[in-house]
């Protein structure tokens, strides 16, 4: 790291945002600019479908710095600026506002976007996706006691808006073309409790649907139609099916990608002057002995940390568990580590309480995973139990006498 | 607006001032004082807010609630003064307020 180091960074996003912070944290006395689509400064993205949505939670709470910040850092920000291409031979990459900037470490933070669905009736008025501020703003416009919302896809940000929306006074049909909802990303176990708590609150939800079309009148949505001719009517459908990584840059500039842009532990793509964080990476997961994908803050986090680290010649941390939480109605979810590898379950309480705790399990009771619903300790001793590759026994498991914090020692 | 202070583990004290209704934890992140996290935004899902109330503030800091005393009892080095800053809302009474940090948050 030289004094004139010049960093540029691609997209103001949540791992965007945290790159650059933390360079100035890690003593990184160069140029940043930071160069982002969207028209705002980075903010959190996890409110927009729980507390900002219900109200809860106010715009300048979503920032993820204050303003002031960047002046005072000596940030750069271009904000409402794409980035359209990348030199890597050159080091230039060049922006919609006809500029061409230099850089001497370049990283790329450039997120996810929503998948769209390949169905009639995508373009019409009030069919919204969830992805950004102002997806957000769109929404809660729509929401309010009394409008029926349909939602597309029975995800965590599918989920939680329908929580939200329920708590607004809204009528709420999630729609979900796997036999049960969080098919991708959680157990069987998980997917049950959150469909009883959801019904249990009023919400509607259609599992094995498939989604023919989307219906409206006068260019405006009116409902939507399933596959086997039923129509949910609605004044507003939410479309959350899932997210693609956003690599068509950098596989234009020639870097490799898989279903993200390729990185290993340090952040680094397969050049070496190019750094890839957050959402649009496919990143290898050290306690699982595989790569993936990840969408979380943390993992943005992780790895605003390892690029900073690398760049500032610092010490790489050690690898995290990669963990997650979501919030729906008064169920606080946690997550940590993955499947992989798992072939069996054992539960710690009694999904009926809503206070549980799913643990996954190796042939061999080696711990893979942890879901823990209103259930803290579960979530932060299978952190600890994960890194170390502990094996447990699933009767102390089941057993509530037993504290988790003793599993642990 | 109240001032607080927070002490790194190394002993630089860092005095910010703090908005009525917010989080301490955001009082921390708005002026960028190093050691405290914070990757979840203060949703009381991460423990990387961890502070020790200083003894004569404890009073005036509330009580920890459910998830945050089974999110504590894991941190590295937890104390009977440990909290979730993401979990102290400031009020005017917490002008002068003094906390210390843990050598990391991870
Ligand atoms: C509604 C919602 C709820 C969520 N809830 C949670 C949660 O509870 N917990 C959790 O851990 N995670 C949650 N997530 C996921 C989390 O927000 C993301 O993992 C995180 O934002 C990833 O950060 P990122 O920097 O990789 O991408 P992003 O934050 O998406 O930022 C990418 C940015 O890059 C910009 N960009 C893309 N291409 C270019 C270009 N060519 N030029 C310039 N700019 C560009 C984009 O416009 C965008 O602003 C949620 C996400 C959403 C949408
Ligand atoms: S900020 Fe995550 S627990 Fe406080």
């Amino acid at each position: 790291m030289a004094e004139t180091d010049r960093v540029i960074i691609v997209g103001a996003g949540h791992g965007g945002g945290a790159v650059a912070a933390t360079l100035r944290q890690y003593g990184f006395k160069g140029t940043i600019m930071v160069i982002g689509t969207e028209p705002l400064a980075p903010y959190q993205r996890p409110p927009l479908s729980k507390a900002w949505l219900k109200g809860e939670a106010d715009a300048a709470s979503l920032a993820l710095r204050p303003p002031a910040f960047y002046a005072k850092a000596n940030i750069d920000l271009r904000l409402a600026t794409t980035v359209t291409a990348i030199d890597t031979g050159a080091k230039t990459v060049a922006t919609d506002t006809g500029d061409t900037f230099g850089y001497d470490w370049l990283i790329l933070a450039t997120g996810a976007r929503a998948r769209r669905l390949p169905i009639p009736g995508m373009e019409l008025a009030g069919v919204l996706e969830l992805r950004s501020a102002a997806d957000a703003d769109q929404l809660k416009a729509a929401l309010g006691p009394g409008k029926r919302l349909a939602v597309v896809g029975g995800g965590y940000i599918g989920l939680e808006a329908a929580a939200s929306a329920t708590a607004l006074g809204a009528t709420v049909t999630v729609i979900e073309r796997e036999n049960r909802v969080l098919a991708r990303v959680a157990s069987v176990e998980l997917s049950e409790a959150y469909q009883v708590a959801h019904r249990r609150r009023g919400v509607v939800i259609e599992l094995s649907a498939q989604v023919a079309a989307l219906e409206g009148v006068d260019g405006r949505i009116t409902g939507v139609r399933l596959g086997d001719g039923r129509l949910i009517a609605c004044d507003v459908a939410l479309v959350g099916v899932g997210a693609v990584a956003n690599i068509e840059l950098a596989q234009a500039a020639g870097i490799t990608c898989d279903l993200g842009i390729t990185v290993d532990l340090a952040a680094r793509t397969s050049d070496p002057s190019v750094f890839a964080i957050g959402d649009c990476t496919w990143r290898p997961l050290p306690h699982y002995g595989r790569d993936f994908r990840l969408e979380s803050v943390p993992n943005a986090l992780e790895q605003a940390r390892q690029a900073a680290a690398s760049i500032c010649g610092r010490a790489l941390a050690a690898p995290e568990v990669p963990w997650f939480w979501s919030d729906q109605f008064d169920l606080k979810l946690q997550i940590v580590g993955l499947n992989f590898g798992a072939t069996h379950t054992v539960v710690r309480g009694d999904p009926a309480t809503e206070s549980f705790a799913v643990f996954h399990m190796t042939d061999d009771n080696h711990l893979r995973a942890v879901e823990a619903v209103n259930m803290a300790d579960a979530f932060m001793a299978g952190r600890l139990l994960i890194a170390k590759d502990r094996k447990l026994a699933p009767a102390q498991i089941c057993d509530m006498s037993v504290a988790m914090k003793d599993l642990t020692v | 607006m109240p001032h607080v202070t927070f002490i790194e583990h190394n002993g630089t004290a860092h005095t910010v001032e703090a908005v009525i209704g917010k989080s301490l934890m955001e009082a921390a992140v708005d002026n960028s004082v190093p050691g405290i996290d914070a990757d979840c935004g203060g949703a009381c899902a991460c423990a990387t807010c961890h502070v020790f109330v200083a003894p004569e503030w404890e009073a005036k800091t509330g009580t920890r609630n459910e998830a945050e005393v089974a999110m504590l009892n894991f941190a590295a080095e937890v104390k009977p003064n440990s909290r979730l800053s993401c979990q102290i809302e400031i009020t005017a009474a917490h002008d002068g307020l003094v906390v210390h940090m843990p050598d990391g948050q991870h």
